[in-house]
């Protein structure tokens, strides 16, 4: 005290501020964290407390009920005799270092479609992942894939239209944005005018990007949560209705009666909390595991 | 939609369930009463008298200091990270961002230019962020203790002690809510350990890196001081941060119980428990218009992807649904907190929009931790001055007269966040630098920037994180954008607070306009709106309007 008191009242009041800051360091920054890490070991916090871990079928952890996981081969492709997760952006996909989402906005519909014999120059806007993940499930499910706003071959369905004065006046060009050529385009003709394929790298940026909905039901086949990633890209859960998508494959590929997959669905299935909050979901890493547990498939862990 | 509003009502009925005793014990544990032993000790060692008051210039002298301090010490803890124990193996920030991190916790923004799991260690998260999470929340309450105070008193300089104010509220008020939530966050699923990247065989054979950290001590601070920052880069979409509904619902009313209760507190000092009711009804009904606008935009409107998809999912965990998401997002930007548990980026056009409108409402449907506070009694005087002329007399507040020199302080403090915002996006775009961020293109990218820099001077943290702020230009504009968006407001409103304190307080008339009645919480909520869409429409007009409307 009787330093500060000699020190001038600016400078004084620094070192009152820089030892409260420090102060609050020790009690807030590291007593409570510390003491809260202990407290979280007792019996009933520390499963919780240690990530939630799950074990496998050779008993060494297997990863955790929260966190999501990708079950796919090296090569990317879904691996049939499991239930599949929703699309990811964590890193590769369900990369539990590297959390996150698309951050791609609803009206992101227009490719920049990738340089010939270089395939990671393109960039694909959120309709064509959608239309492409719904076509891939529809495939994998044996089910019709298609979706509003979706061509036949995956992409979204936009139209490049170039109008005589800009946004006005009759149409002169119309281009299939996403669909680079020789694709055919999803329709011939728009008002009069042949549609043509995309030429990668060409500037469209002069025509007004028309998104065409097409005939595809409103209600698709492939559920919502299928086609979109989520906002952590390490979703463990997915839907009851994609589950039940996924059943009748799962099945075949375990040579179990679709009754019994159907069974495990529900163990691992969570209601909404209190009745009413958020939404039932099925979690994947769980049922999996389950699925593993009491019906190994030969090749698998 | 049932489902939609259940959960809204039952967390806002929580909220102002608990607002009362909590704002009840904060009026009790924050003004007058007597230091225990414990706090005596504390401000021995901190070098401080607490029982001598300041007037406004000595306190705003003493939360400048404290928070220049902080911005030092959270630089000095993140350049020099990789040196220090629990750092798990992440080494120290470069300059730029380390400083935009430390500016970004001590506003109690919160905008994080990086990803958490690849850039902060165990003990930046606690040591650094969590002190501030604590600490900046505390100077938000002292600004607004020294407010009303200079609304109480009369004939003084004095507005109560700074160190004092920021002690109590850390250790009487914070610290045990923090505790209680803690525990109860962890028994619900939220990790805590200081465990270091773990790689597992998964289930189908694939390798996966699991990692841990102090996140179930860090989960509370983070929602209830307004903080928002998350441990992981995907915030409390993250399963380790926000595992259930059930953790969702809890989070969401942790954002909103301290600025809420905060109004409950303020009629106790003040001695009129109807000022705080009404108050709350203006709260209450800027909040509803909020989430009803954001409820319809999510579940009615419709984008192309967004009808491709048969709903808002992209961005979206399946434990929360869309109206968990959407409830977060309003209560997350309508307090000043900015967590996120989806991606906001993908959030239909006009409910992005409306997340972007709760920021420039000036953060007050509740807001922050004291500055919520603080706020509405700005709107609140606005709106009473505006009132005293329309029945020609002079504006009067709690019995103090606001004339010239106190609409002078309260017309600057409102000027600040508008102008910055806009001088800020004018910046950015001009120079270029806020296309190259862009991570969507057209309308949607310049809401991004709007975004960006409208939670940056507003002290939210929340992002459409498409937009990337990990950039020199972005970092240091951003760093004076929130000095200036947090700070600037401050200076004029212990301005403004001195100027109160030193009236002797008037005679109520007849003439005098009451305030309370639906006629005054009309005016206040028509204030706050007006204010708003006056500064804002436009550019939200070129943004989300631009691209939902289309």
């Amino acid at each position: 005290m009787n330093l500060l008191n000699r020190l001038p009242a600016w400078v004084a009041q620094h070192v009152v501020a820089l030892r409260t800051v420090l102060l609050l360091t020790v009690i807030t920054g590291l007593a409570y964290p510390l003491a809260l890490t202990a407290v979280a070991q007792v019996p009933g916090l520390r499963h919780a407390a240690e990530g939630s871990r799950v074990t496998g079928t050779d008993g060494r952890t297997a990863g955790s009920s929260l966190i999501g996981q990708s079950f796919q081969d090296a090569k990317g492709r879904p691996l049939p005799q499991y239930f599949q997760p929703r699309p990811s952006h964590a890193g590769d996909g369900y990369d539990a270092s590297a959390s996150g989402a698309g951050n791609l906005g609803p009206e992101s519909v227009v490719d920049t479609l990738p340089l010939n014999g270089r395939p990671d120059s393109g960039r694909q806007s959120l309709l064509t992942q959608v239309c492409a993940r719904s076509k891939a499930v529809g495939a994998l499910e044996h089910v019709d894939g298609a979706r509003p706003f979706c061509t036949a071959d995956g992409v979204g369905a936009v139209l490049g239209v170039y109008r005589a004065d800009g946004t006005s006046g009759a149409v002169t060009r119309v281009v299939s944005l996403n669909q680079a050529c020789p694709a055919r385009p999803f329709i011939a003709r728009y008002h009069g005018v042949t549609v043509r394929c995309a030429t990668p790298g060409a500037d469209y940026g002069r025509a007004v990007a028309v998104p065409v909905r097409g005939d595809a039901p409103a209600h698709p086949r492939v559920p919502a949560d299928a086609v979109t990633a989520s906002a952590s890209g390490l979703d463990p859960q997915i839907s009851p209705a994609y589950a039940a998508l996924q059943v009748p494959r799962v099945a075949r590929e375990r040579g179990m009666a679709a009754a019994d997959v159907r069974r495990l669905v529900a163990h691992c299935t969570t209601g909404r909390a209190l009745g009413f909050l958020g939404a039932p979901a099925v979690d994947v890493v769980e049922l999996n595991l389950a699925l593993d547990r009491t019906h190994p498939v030969k090749g698998t862990r | 939609m049932t489902y939609a509003w259940l959960q809204a009502t039952l967390i806002v009925a929580v909220v102002v369930g608990l607002h009362v005793p909590l704002g009840d014990y904060m009026a009790r544990a924050l003004d007058g009463g007597r230091h225990h032993r414990a706090e005596r000790a504390l401000y021995r060692l901190c070098g401080v008298d607490p029982d001598r008051e300041q007037n406004w210039r000595h306190y705003l002298t003493a939360l400048l200091a404290f928070s220049a301090m902080s911005v030092a010490a959270l630089f000095a803890l993140f350049t020099l990270q990789g040196r220090l124990p629990w750092s798990t193996g992440h080494g120290g920030m470069p300059w730029r961002l380390a400083l935009h991190t430390a500016v970004s916790f001590t506003t109690n923004t919160s905008w994080q230019n990086y990803a958490g799991e690849s850039t902060t260690g165990h003990l930046a998260v606690m040591a650094g962020l969590g002190v501030q999470a604590f600490a900046s929340a505390a100077v938000g309450v002292c600004a607004a203790l020294a407010l009303i105070r200079g609304l109480v008193r009369r004939g003084t300089d004095d507005l109560g002690n700074f160190w004092v104010d920021l002690i109590r509220t850390t250790v009487r008020v914070l610290m045990p809510l923090a505790v209680v939530c803690g525990v109860l966050l962890i028994a619900l699923g939220v990790v805590q350990n200081l465990a270091g990247p773990e790689t597992v065989t998964t289930v189908a054979g694939g390798r996966q890196t699991l990692l841990g950290g102090p996140v179930g001590s860090w989960e509370p601070l983070k929602l209830f001081s307004g903080d928002g920052g998350g441990v992981f880069n995907a915030n409390s979409a993250h399963p380790f941060e926000n595992p259930t509904a059930l953790t969702n619902a809890l989070e969401i009313v942790l954002m909103l119980l301290i600025p809420t209760a905060f109004l409950r507190t303020y009629g106790r000092m003040i001695g009129s428990l109807r000022q705080s009711w009404t108050l709350l009804a203006v709260v209450g009904i800027l909040f509803a218009l909020l989430l009803g606008a954001a409820t319809w935009a999510q579940s009615v409107h419709g984008g192309t992807v967004t009808q491709a998809v048969g709903g808002a999912y992209e961005g979206t965990e399946t434990r929360f649904g869309i109206p968990g998401s959407t409830l977060f997002g309003v209560s997350a930007t309508g307090s000043a907190d900015g967590a996120a548990n989806a991606s906001y980026d993908s959030f239909s056009s006009l409910g992005g929009g409306v997340l972007m409108a709760a920021m420039m409402l000036g953060e007050i449907a509740p807001g922050g931790v004291g500055s919520g506070l603080y706020g509405l009694l700005i709107a609140v005087m606005i709106a009473v001055f505006v009132g005293g002329l329309l029945v020609g007399r002079t504006p009067e507040y709690l019995r103090k007269r606001l004339g010239f020199a106190e609409m002078r302080y309260v017309v600057l403090y409102a000027l600040v966040g508008p102008t910055a915002v806009l001088v800020c996006v004018a910046l950015a775009t001009a120079t270029g630098n806020a296309q190259s961020s862009m991570g969507n293109p057209g309308p949607h990218g310049l809401a991004e920037a709007i975004y960006a820099y409208t939670s940056n001077v507003n002290s939210n943290g929340s992002a459409m994180a498409g937009f990337n702020g990990a950039t020199d230009f972005h970092n240091l504009l951003m760093v004076a954008a929130m000095l200036v968006g947090r700070y600037l407001p401050m200076v004029f409103l212990l301005a403004l607070a001195g100027r109160l304190a030193r009236q002797q307080p008037g005679v109520v008339t007849a003439g005098t306009l009451q305030a309370r009645g639906v006629n005054f919480v009309a005016l206040v909520t028509a204030a706050a709106l007006i204010l708003a869409l006056l500064n804002f429409l436009p550019a939200l007009s070129l943004a989300p309007l631009a691209e939902g409307l289309a």
